[in-house]
């Protein structure tokens, strides 16, 4: 997958979490949670899902990487660069 | 004769919150129960295939984000929304309620069995690994859960638990309620019981395994008490919560009375994991009559718990012309066999369920008893069409669960003035 297939795939990850949200105007620099309301089960909810989708184990000390959209996709882009996209 | 309680000490409903097979609320639900109408129908469950269930159909996005009802559990949402019912029906002003003296108490059958069934599940589509085992796990399936969810929903600081009662809880959060207003440790309490049961594939398997699920060509005819062609259980979900209050302050406010609770009584069978007993049944409806101060001629219905199946209903029959042998004109009815078995909430629905009576004069029916089985003989059970009684004033609520759980709870109509 590409940066902006990744992007999409956490986006999708997250309206999942945040059903109520509009995410549309999500922006990539600013950190999720002062966009919007995620608390830290939330938060597990994207670990989770990026584990149960694409079988990736994201260690607690690289938490700090999933802040930004920006910095998440950067963290995800070598683990799922040989991954082929599940979009349709 | 003892001495009147005092209006600090008498307990009352004052807002009445449900959602049923048949009804999701007060009066859809009695008209149901007055027009014969069953909210049992056709429902697929995991492993087993084709199954009949009771289902509710209340909106849950009505006092719930979309985020709360994936975050949050079906008991939990069956209870949100029937404590907001019964708030909204109480006529309260929920804003000046101090939420520190607010207390919530839900009876439960049991909780967390579909979290992990559907946990086992998930993890089954992975090799088992445990690592995608939900972190949402452990907050979900805590006993406390239904009631907690309340809580968060509603910014209640005061006490909230469940009460686990098998298919007595929904008399035991009533129950629970009396006594916690009486002992002053809440001023409002939001009791009564929820079942999610009929999304887990466990209870319908277990109760196949013993024997005990009813089965039927037309789902509507398959819960079926006291009739010689009953062949078990149909499971169903549902939740019934109340508002309940001290009657001084019921009355300090205003509020609509839909009942007082006069007596009531919890005891144990100690004799058979599943099978029931009708001397301890006797002995405990006897209890909540003394309580009460009441004869069984003084009750006007009584609301049975018979769940349809073989021997349940057989020792509930005995245990009932026992007790009111005397009492030609008591009406005797089930409301199990329009909606099938609530279980938590059960006790509670049937209650509630038969409250209208104070007012419309009526006792629904028991429906689908179109061959009374002999050994269930009851001469004053009211029988597919409802009966008109004119005055009602006293409604005996049956309720009774696996471990030999029996639980009574006797309401009166409250009239301004009266004892």
């Amino acid at each position: 997958m590409n940066p902006e297939q990744i992007r999409q795939v956490v986006l999708d990850i997250l309206a999942r979490i945040a059903p109520d949200e509009d995410i549309s105007e999500l922006q990539d620099e600013v950190p999720f949670r002062d966009q919007m309301e995620l608390d830290s089960m939330d938060f597990l909810d994207i670990v989770m899902e990026l584990r149960k989708q694409y079988r990736i184990q994201i260690p607690e000390e690289d938490y700090e990487h999933l802040t930004t959209m920006s910095s998440t996709v950067t963290y995800l882009t070598p683990h799922l660069k040989d991954v082929e996209s599940q979009a349709v | 004769m003892e001495a009147p309680l005092p209006d600090s000490q008498r307990i009352v409903f004052t807002g009445i919150g449900l959602t049923a097979p048949n009804g999701d609320n007060l009066a859809e639900f009695r008209g149901a129960l007055l027009e014969g109408r069953s909210g049992v129908v056709d429902y697929e469950t995991r492993y087993m295939g084709p199954v009949l269930a009771g289902v509710c159909n209340f909106d849950d996005l009505k006092y719930q984000k979309r985020k709360e009802v994936r975050r949050g559990t079906r008991a939990g949402s069956v209870a949100i929304y029937c404590a907001n019912e019964a708030l909204a029906d109480s006529g309260l002003d929920w804003s000046g309620v101090p939420k520190d003296r607010v207390g919530v108490y839900i009876g439960i059958t049991e909780h967390g069995n579909v979290e992990t069934e559907n946990e086992i599940y998930e993890i089954s589509q992975f090799q088992y690994d445990t690592k995608v085992w939900s972190h949402h796990h452990n907050p979900r399936t805590v006993a406390n859960n239904p009631a907690g969810e309340v809580t968060l929903n509603l910014g209640i600081t005061g006490p909230h638990y469940t009460i686990g009662a098998a298919c007595a809880a929904g008399n035991a959060g009533f129950i629970q309620a009396v006594q916690m207003l009486r002992l002053g440790e809440c001023d409002l309490a939001i009791a009564g019981g929820v079942s999610e049961s009929i999304h887990t594939f466990g209870i319908f398997a277990s109760f196949q395994s013993q024997g005990a699920l009813a089965r039927h060509e037309d789902p509507t005819k398959a819960s079926r008490p006291f009739d010689t062609n009953r062949n078990g259980i149909v499971v169903a979900e549902g939740g019934a919560l109340c508002t309940v209050e001290r009657l001084s302050d019921a009355r300090a406010r205003g509020a609509t009375i839909y009942g007082e609770i006069v007596g009531y009584a919890i005891n144990s069978d100690a004799k058979d994991f599943v099978l029931p007993s009708h001397e301890r049944q006797t002995e405990c409806m006897r209890l909540a009559l003394s309580r009460a101060g009441l004869q069984p001629s003084d009750i006007d219905i009584v609301s049975t718990h018979a769940t349809a199946t073989e021997q349940g209903d057989i020792e509930e029959a005995a245990a009932l012309r026992e007790v009111f042998a005397g009492c030609p004109d008591v009406a005797i009815n089930n409301a199990k066999s329009f909606i099938g078995h609530a279980m938590g909430a059960a006790g509670a629905l049937e209650l509630l369920g038969n409250l209208p009576s104070f007012h419309d004069g009526m006792a629904h029916a028991t429906i689908n008893l179109d061959d009374l089985d002999p050994a269930c003989e009851l001469g004053q059970l009211v029988i597919n069409e409802p009966r008109r009684m004119g005055e009602v004033s006293c409604i005996l609520n049956n309720s009774f669960g696996m471990l030999g759980i029996n639980s009574v709870v006797i309401v009166k109509k409250y009239e301004e003035g009266g004892e």
